[in-house]
Parts: structure tokens; sequence; C-alpha cells
């Protein structure tokens, strides 16, 4: 590929990684609190409550993510004649599909705590709600940081599964280079991008880790 | 008059009776200990007390206040106002402390007065200050839990209870996770409890401080109350049980 070629292939680049990173936010806001719902669901003393989550739960990570996205995408033509929009089709598959991911991450978090804890808050009074938010809550967050460092990163290079429903973004644009170009060097460049996003993802967390370890 | 009063109260766990009527009265100002091997079901009662476990039959009133009654059978505990009151005037002092690690010192013992009594903030920290002077330690108010020793630990603890101005503290083993020197500084505080006219519950393995310390000695052996007597009397018991429980005592100490 010639310098004026790369150059303008990077300014592209530049661009289908702010799609890979609106799917990326748009997918966390919606994901980590139907997670929490989730993980509530899980842990119902209810049957009727938890049985269907775990359904859900397993078939959202024993399903492949790319087969889940052309599901998403082509089955509600079937159901309301339609099918959605490829863009919200994506953060939709993403979203409740990272979701249960995140379930059983809190749940993991919650479940470690000790039940001293628990006692401790009921007996100085706290209600359930405030024991949850003040008391449990925060100490989770400190226990799940790094396997939500590693679903973060995850996904950033999910994102790339969404071009097979047709939403353009950094792979998608490097494929279509590379066999216009025939040349690696678009998969290159977009390795390095995914890269660099993942650097400042695992920095953030880097750095959300040492915010919380000021007690242990 | 009753602070505690506890009548023919009953707790299994599955098929297994850990407490077997249980019944017993603790007065204003009174420290009253329980002792007994471990499975006697004495911290059961105190959970019990405390309403970490549910009792199966019987009664609790707490400073006049109808904690759980039994009906034709049926166990029924107050409505939640009443149990949120109960709440206020009780203390527990676990035996593993329960701080709560990601709070400082002053943090763990203001949270309370002020997000449940409702005390405001400046309030709840002179009280704050004042316990911690109390029991020696002030400089560690801005100190984080992993930061205490033990015995600091579980001082905290005290205070964090106190904060509340309970009626009554139950202690469940609270110098059991401390080597003795630390539990030194542990019976010293509560020992000043003592000039304070606090009613005390001591649930403890600590016989000579339970002696020292006590009103009354409460014994419990597989789910009874064997005796609840003066120390004196129960030092020099002579119910087969208690002697062999307390023989086995003594032959540690000599």
């Amino acid at each position: 590929m010639s310098p004026e070629a790369i150059l303008k292939l990077l300014q592209y680049m530049i661009t289908a990684s702010a799609m890979v990173g609106k799917i990326f936010f748009l997918t966390l806001l919606f994901s980590l609190p139907l997670g929490l719902l989730a993980c509530f669901g899980r842990m119902s003393k209810w049957a009727i409550i938890r049985e269907p989550v775990k359904l859900y739960l397993l078939i959202m990570r024993g399903t492949p993510l790319i087969l889940q996205l052309f599901f998403f995408f082509y089955f509600p033509y079937y159901v309301i004649g339609t099918t959605l929009p490829r863009f919200h089709a994506a953060i939709l598959t993403c979203s409740i599909n990272y979701a249960a991911y995140f379930a059983e991450i809190y749940r993991g978090g919650i479940e470690s705590m000790p039940k001293g804890q628990y006692e401790a808050a009921k007996v100085l009074g706290f209600n359930k709600s405030q024991t949850f938010i003040k008391i449990i809550l925060p100490q989770v967050i400190k226990r799940i940081l790094p396997p939500m460092g590693n679903e973060f990163m995850t996904l950033v290079k999910d994102t790339a599964l969404v071009s097979v429903i047709g939403v353009a973004e950094l792979y998608q644009l490097a494929t279509d280079t590379m066999s216009q170009s025939a040349s690696t060097m678009p998969l290159v460049m977009a390795g390095a991008f995914y890269l660099a996003m993942n650097i400042i993802v695992s920095k953030g967390f880097e750095f959300a880790e040492k915010k919380m370890s000021y007690y242990r | 008059m009753s602070v505690l009063s506890v009548k023919n109260l009953q707790k299994s766990f599955d098929n297994l009776r850990v407490l077997k009527d249980i019944s017993l009265s603790v007065t204003s100002g009174e420290i009253v200990s329980i002792i007994g091997s471990s499975g006697s079901g004495k911290s059961t009662l105190l959970r019990c007390l405390n309403r970490l476990e549910l009792i199966d039959s019987g009664e609790i009133t707490v400073d006049g206040d109808t904690m759980v009654s039994t009906e034709n059978d049926k166990v029924k505990y107050a409505e939640s106002p009443v149990l949120k009151q109960i709440r206020m005037k009780t203390g527990l002092v676990f035996q593993n402390f329960n701080l709560f690690p990601h709070y400082n010192v002053l943090r763990n013992i203001t949270e309370a007065p002020i997000h449940v009594a409702g005390i405001s903030r400046t309030e709840a920290e002179a009280k704050a200050y004042e316990l911690l002077d109390k029991l020696g330690l002030t400089d560690k108010a801005e100190s984080f839990p992993y930061q205490l020793s033990g015995g600091q630990s579980q001082r905290v603890s005290i205070a964090r209870a106190l904060a509340l101005n309970p009626k009554i503290l139950f202690f469940d083993e609270p110098t059991s996770a401390l080597d003795p020197e630390l539990t030194g500084e542990v019976l010293k505080v509560i020992r000043s409890l003592k000039s304070l006219n606090m009613t005390m519950v001591i649930v403890t393995h600590e016989m000579s401080f339970a002696r020292e310390i006590s009103n009354r000695m409460i014994f419990m052996d597989e789910g009874v109350i064997v005796e609840d007597t003066t120390p004196e009397e129960l030092f020099n018991s002579a119910n087969e049980r208690t002697k062999a429980f307390l023989g086995k005592f003594h032959d540690v100490i000599n």
C-alpha cells in the first residue's frame, strides 16, 4: 500500500473506531444494570423467577454471540414482519449477551461476601437496601474489578462480530480494504487500533483498582 | 426492672434441638455471663435474642417491648416498628468483630447513628470521638480496619455498638479470636463498661473474667440452662454437670 493510501485508511479507521466506542459504551450502559437485575433473579429464592433466569444465562453464555446477532437481527421479521435496524439489533444482542456474563460475575462477588457483614449491618439496624448499597455493593465492586476488566476487554474485541449483520465498523473496514488492496497492512493497523483501545480500558481498570486499594 | 426476659425459648436446626425451653431474665445494670462447652447452645441463644435466628417457640421481651411471643403453638414476631425499636435498644459484639472494611473507624461508628437513628453527623461524630477517647482509640479515628490489631478491632466494634446507646449489650465470645495479651486489652474495656452501669450479657470462655465481672452466671449444657446463680455459688456447685465442666477448666488452669 502507498503511504497516501495508508494515511487515508488511518483516517477511516479513526471514524470506524468511533463506531466501536459507540457499541462498547451503549452495550455497557444497558448490560451493567440488566446484569444486576439478572443476578438478583438468579439468586431469587422463588424458583419461578430463578429458573427462567438460569435458562437465559445458559443460552446466552452457551451459544455463540455471532449466532445470537443473526438471530436477533432476523427473528423479529417472523414476529413483527420487519427486521430491527442493524445497529439496534447489534446493541440489543451485545447487551443481553454481556448482561448474562455480568450477572454471574456480580453473583460471584455478592456470594463471596462474609455472612458477618450482613449480620453486623442487621444488628446495627440497617434495612436490606441500606445494607446492600452501603455495606455490600462497595465491597463487591472492589472484588469484581479483575473479572470485569476481562469482560470489558473482550467486549472491545467482540464488537468486530457485529459486522456479520452489516454494521460497519473497524474489522469490516480492515477486511474490505485488505481484499481491495491485496495487502495485510489494514489487518495490522486494525489490530493496533483494537490494542490501543484495550490499553485504555486496562489502564482504566488499573486506576480503579488503585482507587479501591485504600482498604483490604 | 427487667431489661430482658426470655420465656420457654425453643430452637431447632432441622431435627437437632439446640435450645430446649430456655427461660431467663436480666435486670437493669446487671452483668450476666453465659458459659458452657461448644455446642451447648449459648451462641445460638444470643443469636436468637438478636434476631439473627428466628425462634421456634417461646417469648422474648426487651425493655418492655415484646419481640416475639407464642400463642397456640404459633410464633408471632412483633410488627416492624417495634422490632426496629428493639434493635436500637440492643447491641451485639461479635467474636470476629465484623467491622466494615471499606469505612474508617470513625465511619464504622457513626454510620448507624446517622442512617438508622437519624442523628446529625456533627452529633454522631462528637459522640464517636467521646467513645474512642473512652476506649483509648482517639488516634485511630482515621484508620481502616485492616490497620488495626485484633484488640483494637474489637474495641472499635464495642464502640460501634455503644454509639446507638443500647439498653443492653450482648457479647458473643468477644475474646475468642484474640491472643492472651489482646484478650486482656478487650476485657479491660468490658470491665470499664461496668462502671457505666451498662447491662451486659456475655457469652465467654474466660472463666476467671466471668467470675470476676458477673453478677450472675448461667451454665448451659445440651440446650438447657443447668444453673443460673451467682459466680460464687456456681464455682462451688454440687451439680455433677457443672462440676464436670468447671473441672475441665480447673485442669487447664492447674
